[in-house]
């Protein structure tokens, strides 16, 4: 019988080798050199890994240490978080060479327990403008389960690694979808904190009030002991929130006896790909085999998520943008004293104009435009008002319900090219996941089962805020009872 | 509301984008799709909804007024297209 290998055991396996010395963490890197030597050329998930000379942990940052919490278990890094002395471009021309001075908040503390950070970093959606990690620089990430279609995105590098055990597990970030949806077209588990629940310092901002970073793994209890040492109180992020952080992997116990679900009706209307309600149906069905209630409820103002989001997203973006214009770091358009003067105008106009990709340049015109003399009464601020009855939806239903399921996205991953022209169309498949981010509350997308295509579908849950523990007990004891996260992409 | 190409090409100049022709163009057609699309917004009854910018009740987060260590110039240097001793270089604007 063939042994498995090191890389598609979980970190929590491999936790235990490491412990009873069975294995080094050296061993665990050769295994993941050996997959991304056999997979990488069709998955394209690891960005700039020839100028790296591979993935290897030549260069690789964290200790190790035999004694700490994570032992040396590499992990992967999407390409906006902050890595001190590594590349880390968003995926975007503008920002080509940037080694940041100094580790994002997260990375810090993977470091102090002793996890080792993959100088290669993830690929995704330029800025993580997107859904499908199409809009990268250095071309799309393939599914692992479908080499024609999409991972999804913007997270879209990080889930295909840890579906295709190019990695044992990766942190990516969440704006409107980004974790769940990648994880959900990868068939992985991905979660989405509650805002404020993980430090934003580090993260290359793309919306202030909805971006947050979170784990992408192959399993929950991965997703939990991650959570355990990423979340808490940072004073360099001043959106961070005291409040303790509790043991999640205490919430990983098999029994969802009397829990309440709520079933929005609104998930389920006309879009939706039958298999797929099928699918999620059957895993509520289980739910409630497992001794949950569930019962049908509304939150009614699901269809202005979108056009909200994008909104208020853009302006945001708009604004965190800004920053990237030729002085400090990345692209710098070369300009010749024009006839007019204005050199450093010029310049930017250049740079940005030439820097950023087609889907970033739409996202900030759009949210300048919004924010613009004589619109942001129209636009912006009845978003935000709008925002305000979102989250009252939430609010309403979180007063008798412990969480929301619903699916993750409205079809399973679609093909390549499929969406690109008609950005619109790209947007309106983020409509399970955008709600969750606006209201700020907690979310995770977890595999349900697969189509007849064999593409995975998700599972969504939603909890009150800082209620990741209601997220971890539904999740693992559905999982616990299901065979879905043993299941790996035939590659 | 259509986005003309002179809203384009007046909001690019805000965001200080240079666009191409094919870009105004393009972006023209798709940017009037969305703001079609987020102008169903419209519809709903707002009076007397407060808006939220920020999810969470905290507000003026401020750190205590005291000295500490910030990034050194050279770090914060390394990135530097161009570096003039420790500013960054740029192009002169002329008036």
């Amino acid at each position: 019988m063939q042994e498995q290998k090191l890389n598609s055991f979980s970190a929590h396996a491999l936790l235990g080798k490491l412990d009873k010395k069975e294995i080094t963490p050296q061993d665990i890197v050769s295994s993941l050199i050996e997959r991304a030597g056999q997979v990488e050329q069709r998955i394209n998930a690891y960005v700039r890994i020839e100028e790296a000379g591979g993935l290897s942990l030549a260069g690789a940052s964290g200790s190790g240490r035999g004694e700490s919490k994570l032992k040396g278990i590499p992990i992967a890094i999407k390409d906006n978080i902050c890595t001190e002395g590594y590349n880390t471009e968003c995926c975007s021309k503008i920002l080509r060479g940037f080694k940041p001075p100094y580790d994002a908040t997260v990375i810090k503390k993977l470091k102090q327990a002793g996890a080792v950070i993959l100088p290669v970093k993830t690929n995704m959606d330029e800025f993580a403008f997107g859904s499908s990690t199409e809009n990268s620089c250095f071309g799309p990430t393939r599914n692992p389960y479908d080499p024609e279609r999409v991972p999804g995105g913007s997270s879209g590098g990080s889930a295909a690694v840890t579906a295709a055990d190019e990695a044992i597990w990766a942190l990516g970030s969440d704006t409107g979808g980004s974790i769940r949806q990648p994880a959900c077209f990868c068939g992985v588990v991905g979660c989405k904190p509650t805002y404020g629940r993980v430090s934003r310092y580090g993260l290359i901002a793309f919306a202030s009030s909805l971006d947050q970073i979170g784990p992408i793994t192959k399993d929950v209890q991965d997703s939990a002991l991650l959570m355990n040492l990423i979340a808490g109180y940072d004073p360099s992020d001043s959106t961070s929130v005291n409040i303790e952080v509790p043991d999640y992997t205490k919430s990983l116990f098999k029994d969802i006896k009397g829990i309440k679900i709520g079933i929005p009706k609104e998930y389920f209307v006309e879009g939706i790909d039958g298999q797929v309600k099928d699918i999620v149906w059957q895993a509520i069905g289980k739910l409630k085999d497992l001794g949950a209630e569930y019962c049908e409820v509304s939150l009614p103002h699901t269809q202005y998520a979108v056009p909200v989001y994008y909104i208020i997203a853009t302006a945001e973006a708009s604004s965190n943008l800004a920053r990237f214009d030729g002085v400090q770091y990345g692209y710098r358009h070369p300009v010749q004293k024009s006839f007019k003067g204005q050199s450093l105008i010029e310049m930017y106009n250049m740079t940005r104009g030439r820097g950023f990709g087609q889907e970033a340049k739409r996202r900030i015109i759009l949210g300048t435009f919004v924010l613009s003399h004589g619109y942001y009464d129209a636009y912006y601020l009845r978003a935000l008002k709008v925002r305000t009855l979102i989250k009252q939806d939430f609010d309403r239903v979180f007063k008798e319900y412990d969480c929301i399921v619903t699916p993750t996205s409205p079809t399973p991953a679609f093909k390549i090219g499929e969406k690109t022209k008609d950005p619109l169309k790209m947007y309106l498949s983020d409509i399970y996941t955008i709600s969750a981010n606006l209201a700020g509350v907690p979310a995770l997308s977890l595999p349900c089962g697969f189509t007849k295509k064999g593409l995975p579908v998700g599972l969504q849950i939603i909890a009150r805020h800082f209620d990741e523990e209601t997220l971890m007990r539904v999740a693992h004891t559905y999982e616990q009872n299901t065979e879905w996260h043993k299941i790996k992409p035939k590659l | 509301m259509p986005l003309s190409k002179d809203t384009i090409e007046y909001v690019s100049h805000l965001a200080r984008i240079e666009l191409d022709a094919q870009e105004l163009k393009e972006f023209s057609v798709q940017l009037e799709e969305i703001v079609n699309f987020i102008d169903t917004l419209k519809r709903i009854d707002i009076k007397d909804i407060p808006p939220t910018s920020h999810i969470l009740p905290v507000n003026n987060i401020a750190r205590e007024d005291k000295n500490r260590d910030s990034l050194p110039a050279d770090k914060a240097l390394l990135n530097a297209p161009q570096r003039k001793e420790s500013f960054f270089g740029v192009p002169k604007v002329i008036e």
